[in-house]
């Protein structure tokens, strides 16, 4: 299989043009379908898709550290437990799309490499911290919330393993979402101070996690292609329209206000009207200067360097047990 | 890395509320020794919970996190049942309980150190946890047989994961030998802890597992995988132990404080 011969080489294909391949991925592209590890496919195609899953699966690596911060101090048994899987099933995630982006020829080695050297990006949500309990909340309800909003689309995206791949992440999402709205309902529900926590922390959460869907379509370079690709199904706009939609009425539910005076429901549109985004502040921490950028970074090179013993380990031993097995053989 | 890495478990979270709910008060003594069981349990899911997004790769992230989330069920089942006894939650005897009230075995207090020292202290604890459990499973009380019947199928997962790393690091590289023997050494000395009667466990007779009745076991099951990784069963030093009786070595008081101090902060919260 073309997909596990990908998988072995050391490093990216180049991909040699074939009229017969184009004609195909064309046909392909236009009836809607699949495109499989074994079709052809443009190079630029491949290098969209590799950048945009292998950016996901780092999102979700680097996600784990924010919830991880409350693993620990998590305040039942219950939410340990609920919190403990739910950083667990991130891990899960982060596995599954490596897998996916293996399949387009890229080794998960260089990936990782990419990521701890500060190359690859990863979604700046990640990059604000997390100090109080209710931001368990928050992210499940409002960062895992757009993250189903961004992903459901992708479910169907043309690259057939990272459709299928989102197809299994999103159903964990969607419970790391009622989760997370959980946690703030009974927060909001619970003692004053446990109210104003909750109320502290979506104030704190609501404008980063509108900056996921990415800049306003008029800023957003690459849209149109990845349009055109069957790989973006909505542009950035129109799914921050529909988020903003979802979690205006479960604010309500849940007894929280949003921190911007301008949500109005729009009677002649049939969304919810909102208020401009500081743009400014998301390209500081795109860049680098958000306020956790560096923690993140650090923490995920200082277990891949400590583990780096751990792994050669497992290698040798790999290495000797087949030889022991050859030997075994040969006798 | 065996496929086992990649298996998602949802904690056992139904367990202990389904406990709860059939509402089956233990006697005193029962819940002192389910008390034990889950404090063990509890303490060491806390120790491997720091692991997650810290672990040598993405599957041992997923693994460790497997088996600390399984520990927590198992603590949660035993907790919620012993907590009946005197009219509480889990919740009260995980967060509201000092130091001297917790019952755990000295081990699984234990720092993580590096990845050694918790395979360590993970191959020992999985081992004595699962000759405990496969005996539990009959006991005359019926809620503790059917914990442990739930656990020990989970606690032979443990073992195994413990094993290969035991074999992987003993026999990988000459650095990975040398932490897997340090670790070891580390861990060793709190063996004996968990192999002592008392007056509790035996006046519950058939309804607990006397762990002195482990010890056989233990040592031909553990010595047969050092033995194939080529290691010896370290020796010298024994630590006094009595974490059975409150008392804790200087590394729990830190743990213990992390963990309860948010529910400490609202003591009249739900969460
Ligand atoms: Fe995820
Ligand atoms: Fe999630």
């Amino acid at each position: 299989m073309a997909a596990s011969a990908n998988m072995a080489r050391n490093t990216e294909p180049e991909t040699v043009e074939d009229p017969d391949g184009r004609a195909r991925f064309d046909e392909l592209i236009a009836a809607d379908q699949r495109v499989e590890p074994t079709d052809w496919m443009p190079e630029a195609y491949r290098k969209t898709l590799v950048r945009q899953v292998s950016q996901h699966a780092h999102s979700e690596i680097i996600g784990m550290q924010p919830e991880g911060n409350w693993i620990t101090r998590a305040p039942s048994l219950k939410r340990k437990a609920i919190l403990m899987a739910k950083v667990q099933d991130e891990a899960g995630h982060g596995l599954y799309l490596y897998s996916a982006a293996q399949t387009l020829g890229t080794p998960r080695d260089k990936m990782t490499e990419d990521l701890i050297s500060g190359k690859a990006k990863y979604s700046s949500i990640f990059n604000y911290p997390t100090p109080t309990w209710a931001d368990m909340g928050s992210i499940g309800w409002l960062v895992d919330g757009a993250a189903i909003c961004n992903q459901v689309p992708l479910c169907r995206a043309s690259y057939g393993p990272y459709a299928r791949a989102m197809v299994r992440i999103c159903k964990e999402e969607s419970f790391h979402q009622r989760q997370g709205f959980e946690i703030l309902l009974h927060l909001s529900r619970g003692t004053k101070e446990q109210h104003a926590m909750a109320q502290e922390s979506v104030n704190r959460w609501y404008a980063p996690a509108l900056m996921m869907f990415g800049p306003p379509d008029a800023d957003s370079p690459n849209s149109a292609q990845s349009m055109a690709w069957n790989i973006k199904r909505f542009s950035n706009d129109e799914l921050r329209q529909r988020f903003v939609d979802m979690i205006v009425p479960q604010s309500e539910v849940l007894g929280l206000t949003l921190p911007d005076p301008d949500i109005k429901w729009n009677e002649e549109r049939g969304h919810y009207d909102f208020g401009e985004l500081d743009w400014d502040e998301f390209y500081e921490v795109l860049k680098g200067r958000g306020p956790a950028n560096a923690i993140r970074l650090e923490r995920r090179r200082t277990a891949h360097e400590e583990g780096a013993w751990v792994r050669e380990a497992a290698a040798a031993y790999a290495e000797r047990r087949r030889q022991q097995s050859e030997k075994a053989q040969a006798a | 890395m065996s496929d086992q890495s990649f298996r998602i478990s949802a904690g056992e979270a139904l367990t202990a509320e389904k406990i709860t709910e059939a509402g089956e008060k233990p006697s005193e003594a029962v819940a002192t020794y389910a008390v034990r069981l889950g404090d063990d349990a509890l303490i060491l899911a806390q120790r491997l919970g720091w692991w997650i997004a810290r672990a040598p790769e993405l599957e041992e992230d997923v693994a460790l996190g497997n088996i600390a989330l399984d520990q927590l069920g198992h603590a949660r089942s035993f907790l919620s049942y012993a907590a009946l006894a005197w009219g509480k939650t889990e919740d009260d005897l995980a967060y509201f309980r000092d130091e001297p009230e917790f019952t755990n075995l000295q081990i699984v207090e234990q720092p993580n150190g590096d990845f050694a020292a918790t395979i360590a202290r993970q191959f020992i604890v999985s081992y004595y946890q699962f000759e405990l459990y496969r005996r539990l499973v009959d006991s005359t009380n019926a809620t503790l047989a059917a914990i442990a019947a739930k656990a020990v199928k989970e606690v032979d997962y443990h073992r195994d994961h413990a094993t290969q790393w035991v074999l992987r690091l003993a026999l990988g590289t000459e650095e990975s030998r040398r932490r897997m023997i340090a670790g070891l050494g580390v861990m060793w000395p709190y063996v004996d802890e968990m192999f002592r009667d008392d007056d509790l466990v035996e006046s519950l007779g058939d309804a607990a597992v006397l762990p002195s009745s482990l010890r056989e076991d233990f040592d031909a099951v553990t010595g047969a995988v050092l033995a194939e990784a080529e290691l010896e069963v370290p020796e010298g030093f024994v630590a006094r132990g009595g974490g059975r009786e409150g008392i804790h070595t200087e590394f729990f008081g830190p743990l213990i404080a992390e963990m309860q101090v948010l529910a400490r902060a609202h003591p009249e919260a739900t969460w």
